[in-house]
This record gives C-alpha cells, sequence and structure tokens, in this order.
C-alpha cells in the first residue's frame, strides 16, 4: 500500500467462492460467504476487517487449521479443500507458518527451544544457519535465545513467534492480529521487522488486523466485511 | 528436543510429578515388600527346619506348608516306633502352639533336640529348669525387649525367660514338651517329629517308607519340603500376591489417569500450539506417553529404593515377626506392572490429547 514490495512472481494463494458455515446449536453462522482472493509470492497483505467480519476465520482456513465448507483454496498448488486431518498437518508442517496475537510461545521451553522444536516437528535439523542467525539479530532476539517467554517482553516473545513462524521456511507466513497484545512502541516494531523481513528474505506474509495503521505496513490491504471482500 | 520438552512439562509441576512418581513408587514398594515378605517368612522357616538337622519330617495328617500348625493328633508312640526303623539315628517330637501369626511356642524335649541338632547356642542364659522357663531367639528377644529373668505372660501362663539363643533353629519361642502338652491338654501328643538317619542320602527313600509304616502321607524328606517352602507351591501366597498385583496395577492406573489427564487439560493451549506448527497426533501421543514411561520408570526406581526401606523397617521393629528379602528377579516384574498400569492410565488422556480441536484448543485460556 505504501511501499511497493518485491517483485511479484507467481500467485501464491488462491481463493475463489470460499464459504465457511459453523453451526452453532442450531443456528448456522456463515462466517465466509464467498470470499475470491489472489496473494502473489513475495507480498505482504493485510486483511483488515472489523471484529466478527470473517478475517480470523480465513485466517484458519488458510492455515489449514479448520477445513472450509465449499470453495477453492490452493496454498502453494495444493489444494486445501477435500483435505484431511492429516495432510492439513502436513501443510502445517511445511507450507505456512503462524503468528499469533497472544503470541502462543510454550511457556515451559526457551526462546531457542519454541523455535527449535517447530525445526524438529518439520523434520529438519535443529541447529540454526548462518542465514538464520542474521533474522534472529534482524529480530532483535539473538541474545535472548535462552530465556523462557516469562522472561521477555510482550515485543520480544512476538519477535520469538515470528522467527518461530519462519524458520522452516514456510511458502507463508501468517500472522493473526500479531500487534493485538503490543504497546503502540513495540506494535510498531513488530511491524516495521515484517516489513523489512518481506522484503530482505521476500516471505510472502498475510496478516489478520483489524488496525489500519498496522495494515499501512503491509503492500497491499485487502477489507473484509460480513464475510465478503469489500 | 522432544525429550528437552517432556523434560521440562515435568520439571514445569515438580509437585504433581513428584507425586506421581510417589505413588506409583508405592505401587512398586508394595508388590516388591508382599513377595519380599512371602519368601523371606518361607525363606526363614525353611532354614529353621534346616537347623534342626533332620532328615525327615512327620507332619499332621491334612496340614499344609502355609497354615498354622496348632493340634497336636500324633502320640508320642510314633517317636518309639521311629526308632525301631533302619537307619533312624535319633528322633525328637515337637508340639506347637500358634500366637498371633507369624508367631508360635514350641515344646520340645530340649535332650533328643540336643541329641539331633547340637542344641541352642545361647548367647545369655541356657535351656529351661522349671516347668515355667523359656528360651527365646534373639530376634524374638529384641523385639519384645526381653533379657534373662524377663517375665512374659503366653498362652494364658506366666514364664520366666532361662535363656536368649542365637536364631535359625527349630523356633523363635522354645518351652519344655511336657509343660506345654499339658497347657494344649494334649498331654503325650505331638505336632511334628523329626527324624534322622544314619545316612542322609537314604531320606527320600526311607519317607516313602514311612508313609506305609505309618500310614500316613504327609512324611517328608526334608529336601521334598524345602521344595514346597516356595510362593509358587503355596496356592494361598500365590493368589494374595496376585490379588495385590492387581490392586496396584489399578492405583498406578488411577493415579497416572489423573496426572495426565490433569496435564493434558492445563496444556490443552500448548497442545494446540504444537499442532498448529504441524504436529499430528503421533507427536502429541509420543510426548503423552514418553512422559507418563518416565513417571513410571522414576516411580519403579523410587519403589525398589523405598523396598530396602520397608526391608530395614521391618529387621529393625519387627524382626521376629516378619522377614523381608531382597527378590531381585521380582524387580523388571513390579517396573513392568507399574510401567503397564501407567501406560493404560495414560491412554484416555491421550486420547483427549489428540481429538482436541487445534482452533479450541489456541483460544483456551
Amino acid at each position: 500500500m505504501s511501499e511497493p514490495g518485491p517483485p511479484i512472481i507467481s500467485p501464491i494463494i488462491q481463493v475463489q467462492g470460499l464459504t465457511k458455515v459453523y453451526h452453532v446449536g442450531d443456528v448456522e453462522v456463515n462466517a465466509l460467504r464467498g470470499v475470491d482472493l489472489e496473494i502473489a509470492r513475495g507480498e505482504f497483505v493485510a486483511i483488515v476487517g472489523a471484529s466478527g467480519s470473517g478475517k480470523s476465520t480465513l485466517f484458519h482456513i488458510l492455515g489449514g487449521l479448520t477445513p472450509p465448507t465449499a470453495g477453492k483454496v490452493l496454498i502453494a498448488g495444493i489444494d486445501l479443500a477435500g483435505m484431511t486431518n492429516a495432510q492439513r498437518t502436513n501443510l502445517r508442517k511445511t507450507t505456512v507458518g503462524f503468528v499469533f496475537q497472544k503470541y502462543n510461545l510454550l511457556p515451559t521451553l526457551s526462546a531457542e527451544d519454541n523455535i527449535k522444536i517447530v525445526e524438529y516437528i518439520g523434520g529438519r535439523s535443529t541447529a540454526f544457519t548462518p542465514e538464520f542467525q542474521e533474522v534472529l539479530k534482524l529480530l532483535g532476539i539473538l541474545d535472548r535465545m535462552k530465556h523462557k517467554p516469562r522472561a521477555l517482553s510482550g515485543g520480544q516473545q512476538q519477535r520469538v513467534a515470528i522467527a518461530r513462524g519462519i524458520v522452516n521456511q514456510p511458502a507463508i507466513l501468517l500472522a493473526d492480529e500479531p500487534t493485538g497484545n503490543l504497546d503502540s512502541q513495540n506494535s510498531a516494531a513488530v511491524l516495521k521487522l515484517m516489513k523489512d523481513l518481506n522484503q530482505r528474505t521476500g516471505q510472502t506474509i498475510l496478516m489478520i488486523t483489524h488496525d489500519p495503521e498496522a495494515a499501512a505496513y503491509a503492500s497491499r490491504s485487502v477489507h473484509i466485511r460480513d464475510g465478503q471482500i469489500v | 528436543m522432544l525429550n528437552k520438552l517432556i523434560l521440562a512439562n515435568l520439571t514445569h509441576r515438580p509437585v504433581r510429578t513428584l507425586l506421581s512418581v510417589l505413588a506409583i513408587a508405592v505401587e512398586v514398594t508394595m508388590i516388591l515388600t508382599l513377595v519380599g515378605v512371602s519368601n523371606g517368612t518361607l525363606d526363614s522357616t525353611k532354614r529353621r527346619a534346616e537347623g534342626v538337622g533332620a532328615d525327615i519330617m512327620v507332619r499332621p495328617p491334612g496340614s499344609s506348608v502355609m497354615a498354622s500348625l496348632n493340634s497336636a493328633p500324633m502320640s508320642e508312640k510314633y517317636l518309639g516306633l521311629l526308632m525301631q526303623q533302619p537307619h533312624v539315628a535319633s528322633v525328637t517330637g515337637t508340639v506347637i502352639e500358634s500366637l498371633t501369626f507369624p508367631d508360635s511356642v514350641s515344646g520340645i524335649d530340649f535332650d533328643s533336640f540336643r541329641k539331633m541338632s547340637g542344641g541352642f547356642t545361647y548367647v545369655a542364659g541356657g535351656d529351661p529348669v522349671s516347668d515355667d522357663d523359656m528360651t527365646v531367639d534373639e530376634d524374638y528377644a529384641r523385639q519384645h525387649h526381653l533379657q534373662v529373668g524377663s517375665k512374659l505372660k503366653l498362652v494364658a501362663h506366666d514364664w520366666n525367660v532361662s535363656g536368649i539363643y542365637e536364631g535359625g533353629k527349630l523356633a523363635r519361642i522354645c518351652v519344655k514338651l511336657k509343660t506345654l502338652q499339658e497347657i494344649k491338654g494334649t498331654p503325650g501328643h505331638l505336632t511334628l517329629i523329626y527324624v534322622k538317619l544314619d545316612d542322609p542320602k537314604l531320606a527320600d527313600q526311607m519317607a516313602e517308607q514311612l508313609k506305609t509304616t505309618l500310614h500316613d502321607d504327609q512324611v517328608y524328606s526334608m529336601a521334598a519340603l524345602e521344595d514346597m517352602y516356595s510362593v509358587s507351591n503355596v496356592g494361598m501366597l500365590r493368589d494374595f500376591i496376585g490379588v495385590v498385583i492387581g490392586v496396584a496395577v489399578i492405583v498406578g492406573f488411577i493415579v497416572v489417569f489423573m496426572a495426565m489427564y490433569t496435564a493434558v487439560l492445563e496444556r490443552t493451549r500448548e497442545i494446540g500450539i504444537l499442532k498448529a506448527v504441524g504436529g499430528g497426533p503421533g507427536l502429541i501421543l509420543n510426548i503423552l506417553l514418553r512422559e507418563t514411561l518416565l513417571l513410571a520408570l522414576l516411580g519403579s526406581v523410587l519403589g525398589v529404593i523405598l523396598t530396602y526401606g520397608t526391608q530395614w523397617m521391618m529387621k529393625h521393629s519387627v524382626p521376629a515377626s516378619l522377614v523381608q528379602e531382597t527378590v531381585y528377579s521380582w524387580w523388571p516384574i513390579a517396573g513392568a506392572i507399574a510401567i503397564a498400569g501407567a501406560l493404560l492410565g495414560a491412554i484416555v488422556p491421550g486420547y483427549k490429547a489428540v481429538k482436541q480441536d487445534v482452533t479450541e484448543a489456541l483460544s483456551y485460556e
């Protein structure tokens, strides 16, 4: 939006006619009503919407956390529709990285081990490469690796969560309100880091947010309301 | 990496971990103590029987190894009859009055007993002189704080301790045969008869021969009798151990079920995180089962150590009542039982963890 991102090569996310219906008792809730969306490799896109707009549902579907009701969803060429639980687990292991609003670090492990366990789950070596060490430096957490989450500030925890989200070099990094629990200073720092990460490494990032200020850091914003892209 | 997470999980809640380990340890100790006491008590009985120096024992009809011997159905005339048999060098008879299990008072003919066994080795005092005198072994004296000259009342009779002897022969409490026969109201009758042969190699052959002579099949060579002093040959004990093992497995199951169920509930969000970053059901189950296995292994090791504690306590508080042996062959068995019970207890919590919805788990507070 504000600055042009890296050169767009090919769409990495393709969504066509995506719907999601939840059943709460006897009530049908249409969380998504025919969403169409295309995100190119290397883009930093913000999905902006108010609470209840369906943005979190879109996040969960794109991340393989919940299945769609109907429609076509392609992530890096992999069709999510009709995927089994095991296939969705594999997608999360290999193709998608997550950053959550509440950081969601494992409290019993150090920052380093929170990242390494994801490498372990992804079947990769748990030794950090020099390139990844550079990323940790960029995130400003290289010297905080031995600390447990409770010994880190919210901003530091979120930066560890970002490092965890990209350690397995996923095709896309999904961030759900990544600054929702941070003060304005830390929010700005985290968003700037995500932008740097996108520009320096070409990491595709899809950020869900309700905050236009946060969305301004993305290269493109997509607005969602009542389960539809507007 | 996974082991690091498991260790971190267990140390994160040290009290719960400690209690789980302790409960599994108690389960293991319970099994090992029971087996140890069963074996120890039987071996102690066997050793005391060996200490008599006899080659053959004649027991009352219908008696069994573990049942308390209390009746005195055999006439003393058997002694004369047995002495007339070939190869019989000496005989001695005893009468037994059971006290609270496993104690009993044995009435013996000290002269014939000495002839057969060499008699007791006294650490203080000596054989009874008067009818009210009693001798006890060191363990019994220590447990009941007795010394020569001490008075005590047993089988409704006042006794005076005349001697304290080294244990390992016949019985822990001995009085004169005639006195106990009169107290029991069975004068001229015996509970057990010990037979010493001039050639111990003939014991089995002579035992068979005596069965015919005495019209009784409760005649055993001491070697045959010693074989019977094993847990596997005592049905009642075998069944009892089986019941205790069953109870132990249930205890282990409940403890681990509670601990892991609580852990799964408490770690709902963490399980959600692991699933979100690509952890499958296998990984989640693997973590829980490894945690359980570690708890069970630690519990088993602690259980074995605690068994030495119960052994020490029995030796120092009730040395004359129960003897507990260390039965090494049961260590892996008790450990396997504890592990099996623990793994059973982890199944339902594990299933719950695997089935947890990842989005719900991530929003769990």
